[in-house]
């Protein structure tokens, strides 16, 4: 899948969240993207992340990622 | 068995007040306005009659059903009279005799006499009549004036009208308007001239008849005749089913001889239907036995091998197989499956619990992806489940009805019917929607408010007609403090009330006047029990769950959830999409809809199933294709979905089936997908099992098998096998079996069983301890979630925009005589209302650039080409064009792009820029693509033994 998809469809998850403060757009938009996203998804993304910081991830979509980044490194050490 | 229902004469009365009268010297209570004819009935007393059948309102015509009345002068007709306290009536006197032999002498003078050659024999109300009236002779003879020579209309494939049998009751004349509501038919001319007449004189094919067959049905002579019949004769036994096209689910009987079908025929007891049907379900099941059938496995090691006919342990090993290398190669998540609509609840079932146990991952995804799949996540997040909120009776309660994105009289017919028949009695509607669609104004209904918004722009909208209910007060303040979240209502109702939101400021977007918004907002909130009712034109949006969010919001503020009348109601494309998505087919969600993460829940299936299951949620269909394209997905399972033609972009799609080393398809015909197949599993219809279907309004019904499957196996024997040979055993004997163990781990099935369908005829989920029988209107006390959940619905602009380039909007759908991708449909004769998909466009878009009406129009977006015929149409407004995808050489999809929604990437087939220019060739892709079905299609001849 290509990352520019995945940038895409995260800045779309995050549009729809961004009208709430935005701790619970990002907690909503990292809930979203744990919950409906293949694993496969979220490790392309959180390479995105780790490789050009994310480049075309809005803030809150950003914010997101990076959530989901730590949770799963806290997964894989804990 | 042949299953004839009783026919009470009139309709029920629906008062409460019961009268006690005398019939014949026995007692019977009745509810009052019952008619003397239906009371009758109730205690077994048949009244001989023509004219009335209890679809329809009494009409006094035939002068059959005359009875005494003690106490009143003269002979009244039973039908039209109701009954009193105290009544004393005769049914059967001399002087009754002599008047019903009289008005019969009268008919038969007029009809021809070949009953023994007569394709109603043995089934015709006017030859029972005469031998229950003791009719023995015509005194008038057959010399005077008659109509024994009027001419037949064979013009519709599935029937026969012969005026020459007509006795003018009138009877499919008022079938005609009160049950379908379209009024195609009349009596023309008076007296002796009368006859009966589709349209100003025209033919059947050629009048606004849409071939329901209600008028067929309501015939009580062999005027109107089923084509079926006359030519094999009549029925010997009845096998009582579920219809397999769209979401309302009629009951049907199949009508058999032997194994073969020779009429299908809505039952009434059918509680979707009540006795209803379309030109689908009624006429158009040839298909299951269409040359076209694929009845032996077949595969090959590449696409463009011809195709191999091989044993189904062979077909099913190869397949097993490949899937085993595949996953040895790629790892456990390189392959996948979608599960079907068109399939049963229990097949549905088995398919994704073969991916999640026999695969060992959670791929599975299932066509509602592309339909319906933002519901499930609106609904859900407001309301805590995922269906609608109603039955379908529940619309004669109703005061208004606002109808959003659906275009009921094509896609949804029956149950449109009874729409109308709801706006005839004196209820509003609204209809929102980009197309002046038929409901907007047709025959005795119009639409108090048409907000005809641009496509894409269906939130702003919700949001528009929030914010006039908000800060006009209109919100149904005491339901919201009882029923509701406080602190997110509070923020909902104080983000609708931004000035961004009023209906002046979105004019801009949606063009639809403000005065006009405004107007509708307050009929809705103040109209009495106000209903929504929406399709596909709300889901398929990249914001179509957030607009099924924005509609929950709207019922919620102004208490329109959680009794009659009311609700937010899905009308469901497929068959069985409502039971697709129940059935646990969506990769994050085990069945009932709950998420693979909840330990609870996943430990229930692991102990159930004896294997350890993934709790990470899987690929949907658009991230399968994604991940086939990249390199990371090579195999999938597909029953009963033909992603090729259905799902958007379809170069895309094909290339990510290209990509894969093992397509497995399962289908009754060798449909688009399968050009890209490996393995071939011939399916089997709805007439070959047993198994359950659920509607629209989550009513669980059965379908039973009619006849043995063509190819030997039904579709869930088939993925018994392939489970087994992938070592993953399951031995069910009988689907039922599978339906108890549904029940057994989804509590909102746990009183569900085949044997209790069967006793109560059909389920509404939730059926469990606190709802033995089903949940006909959910929300009664509370929402499923506790309280209801406010969610904020900012309007975003899809990203799919028009530009000089791509200056008109494409949106797509469907039309009444096709079904989805047109396997089955186009394989009967309803080819005869819609042989090829056309392009409807505006005159004005027309004109501008040289277009008369049946020219051939390219039709090119950003990611695809393809021609078709344009058909100039009103219907439309300027800057917007629409398209079926019903026939798969027209390829409509290879013109829809992969926009989707935000949440569930349910795809943006309503918003697609495009430009339409004069053409004369085929394009590119059609050009290619032919040649490739040409090329993927053939079969190897078997070398004779």
């Amino acid at each position: 899948m290509t990352t520019q998809r995945l940038v895409h469809m995260a800045n779309q998850v995050a549009a729809f969240f961004a009208s709430y403060p935005e701790a619970e757009a990002v907690e909503g938009t990292a809930n979203h993207l744990k919950s409906f996203w293949d694993p496969r998804m979220r490790r392309e993304i959180e390479t995105h992340l780790a490789e050009k910081a994310g480049a075309g991830l809005s803030h809150v979509a950003l914010e997101a990622v990076k959530r989901i980044a730590q949770k799963d490194a806290d997964k894989k050490s804990a | 068995m042949l299953i004839k229902e009783t026919d009470y004469g009139t309709p029920p009365s629906k008062t409460e007040a019961m009268v006690t009268l005398e019939i014949d010297g026995e007692s019977v209570t009745v509810p009052a306005g019952t008619s003397v004819m239906r009371a009758a009935v109730e205690i077994g007393t048949k009244i001989p009659k023509l004219c009335a059948t209890d679809s329809l309102a009494s009409f006094g015509s035939c002068r059959l059903c005359l009875v005494e009345i003690e106490g009143r002068k003269g002979t009244p007709a039973s039908c039209t009279t109701p009954v009193e306290p105290g009544m004393k009536v005769k049914t059967q006197t001399s002087r009754l005799a002599k008047l019903r032999r009289g008005v019969m002498e009268l008919y038969i003078s007029d009809h021809p006499l070949d009953c023994l050659t007569c394709a109603t024999n043995g089934d015709c109300e006017l030859q029972d009549m005469a031998g229950e009236v003791g009719l023995r002779e015509v005194r008038y003879g057959y010399d005077g004036a008659n109509h024994l020579t009027a001419e037949k209309d064979t013009s519709n494939p599935y029937f026969t009208f012969d005026p020459a049998k007509c006795i003018v009751c009138s009877r499919c004349v008022r079938a005609c308007e009160e049950v379908q509501g379209t009024f195609a038919l009349t009596i023309d001319g008076r007296g002796f001239a009368s006859v009966v007449s589709p349209g100003q004189k025209q033919d059947f094919l050629d009048s606004e008849c849409v071939s329901c067959g209600a008028c067929v049905q309501a015939c009580p002579t062999a005027t109107l005749m089923e084509n079926s019949i006359i030519e094999s004769g009549q029925p010997e036994h009845t096998v009582l089913t579920t219809c397999a096209y769209c979401g309302v689910g009629c009951a049907f009987k199949a009508e058999m001889r032997g194994e073969e079908v020779v009429r299908m025929m809505p039952y009434k007891d059918g509680k979707a239907n009540h006795g209803h049907s379309c030109v689908k379900g009624r006429f158009a099941w040839g298909y299951a036995t269409h040359k076209d059938r694929i009845t032996k496995p077949m595969i090959r090691a590449k696409i463009t091998d011809p195709w191999k006919e091989v044993s189904w342990e062979e077909a099913i090993n190869y397949a097993a197989s490949e899937f085993k290398r595949i996953q040895k190669k790629y790892g456990r998540g390189s392959i996948g499956g979608i599960t079907s609509s068109r399939c049963t609840n229990e097949e549905t079932y088995l398919v994704q619990k073969m991916i999640r146990a026999g695969f060992g991952n959670n791929n599975v995804d299932t066509c509602a992806r592309v339909c319906h799949s933002p519901t499930g996540y609106g609904l859900k997040t407001t309301f805590g489940t995922s269906a609608g909120t109603q039955d379908f009776d529940s619309v004669e309660a109703s005061d208004v009805m606002m109808v959003i994105g659906a275009n009921p009289t094509d896609a949804h017919p029956v149950f449109a019917s009874r729409m109308k028949r709801r706006i005839r009695e004196g209820a509003k509607l609204i209809v929102v929607d980009p197309r002046r669609i038929e409901l907007v104004k047709t025959a005795h209904v119009e639409a108090d408010y048409h907000l005809q918004l641009m496509p894409g722009t269906n939130v702003a909208m919700i949001n528009a007609l929030a914010h006039v209910i908000v800060t006009e007060g209109l919100v149904n303040e005491k339901y919201v403090a009882e029923r509701c979240e406080p602190e997110d209502f509070k923020h909902w109702r104080d983000f609708v009330a931004l000035p961004e939101n009023s209906p002046e400021a979105v004019e801009q977007y949606t063009k639809v006047p403000a005065a006009t918004v405004r107007a509708a907002a307050r009929l809705y909130a103040t109209g009495g029990n106000a209903a929504i009712y929406y399709g596909l034109g709300v889901t398929e949006h990249s914001q179509g769950s957030t607009m099924v969010m924005g509609m929950a919001n709207l019922a919620m503020a102004t208490g329109n959830i959680g009794h009659n009348g009311v609700g937010v109601n899905p009308l469901r494309g497929q068959n069985n999409v409502q039971g697709a998505c129940d059935m646990g087919s969506f990769p994050h969600e085990f069945t009932g809809y709950r998420h693979v993460s909840d330990d609870t829940v996943r430990q229930s299936f692991e102990q159930a199933w004896g294997v350890t299951l993934d709790a990470e949620p899987g690929l949907r269909i658009p991230n399968m294709l994604d991940s086939a394209v990249e390199g990371s997905f090579k195999g999938i399972y597909i029953q009963g979905e033909d992603i090729a033609q259905s799902d958007p972009n379809t170069q895309h799609v094909t290339a990510g089936l290209a990509a894969m080393e093992c397509v497995v398809v399962q289908d009754i015909f060798l449909n688009e997908t399968a050009n890209y197949a490996h393995v071939f599993l011939p399916g089997s219809s709805f007439l070959e099992k047993d198994g359950t279907f659920t509607n629209a309004e989550r009513r669980i019904s059965l379908i039973n098998k009619a006849m043995r499957p063509l190819a030997g196996y039904a579709d869930w024997e088939a993925t018994m096998l392939l489970s087994n040979a992938l070592g993953y055993p399951m031995n069910y004997k009988n689907p039922s079996e599978i339906m108890d163990e549904i029940a057994r781990l989804t509590p909102t099935f746990k009183g569900v069983s085949f044997d209790r369908i069967r006793e109560l005829g059909s389920i509404q989920w939730p059926c469990n301890d606190a709802a033995p029988e089903g949940t006909p209107i959910m929300h009664e006390k509370g929402f499923v979630r506790g309280k209801g959940k406010f969610m904020i619905t900012a309007f975003v602009p899809t990203d799919e925009r028009t530009g000089p380039r791509f200056p008109l909007i494409l949106t797509t759908g469907r039309i009444l005589s096709q079904y989805n991708v047109g396997a089955q449909t186009r394989r009967t004769d309803n080819i005869a209302w819609h042989p090829e998909d056309v392009l409807e466009i505006h005159p004005f878009d027309a004109e501008s650039r040289g277009i008369r009406d049946g020219d051939v129009v390219s039709l090119a977006s950003r990611v695809g080409e393809t021609t078709l015929h344009a058909k100039i149409s009103e219907r439309m407004q300027p800057g917007v064009v629409y398209t079926t995808f019903h026939h798969a050489l027209t390829g409509a999809n290879v013109v829809t792009t992969e926009y989707s929604d935000w949440a569930t990437n349910c795809p943006e087939y309503k918003v697609t820029a495009v430009q339409v220019r004069l053409s004369n060739q085929k394009s590119e892709w059609q050009r290619s693509y032919e040649q490739l079905r040409e090329a993927t299609r053939k079969v190897a001849a078997t070398a004779a033994e």
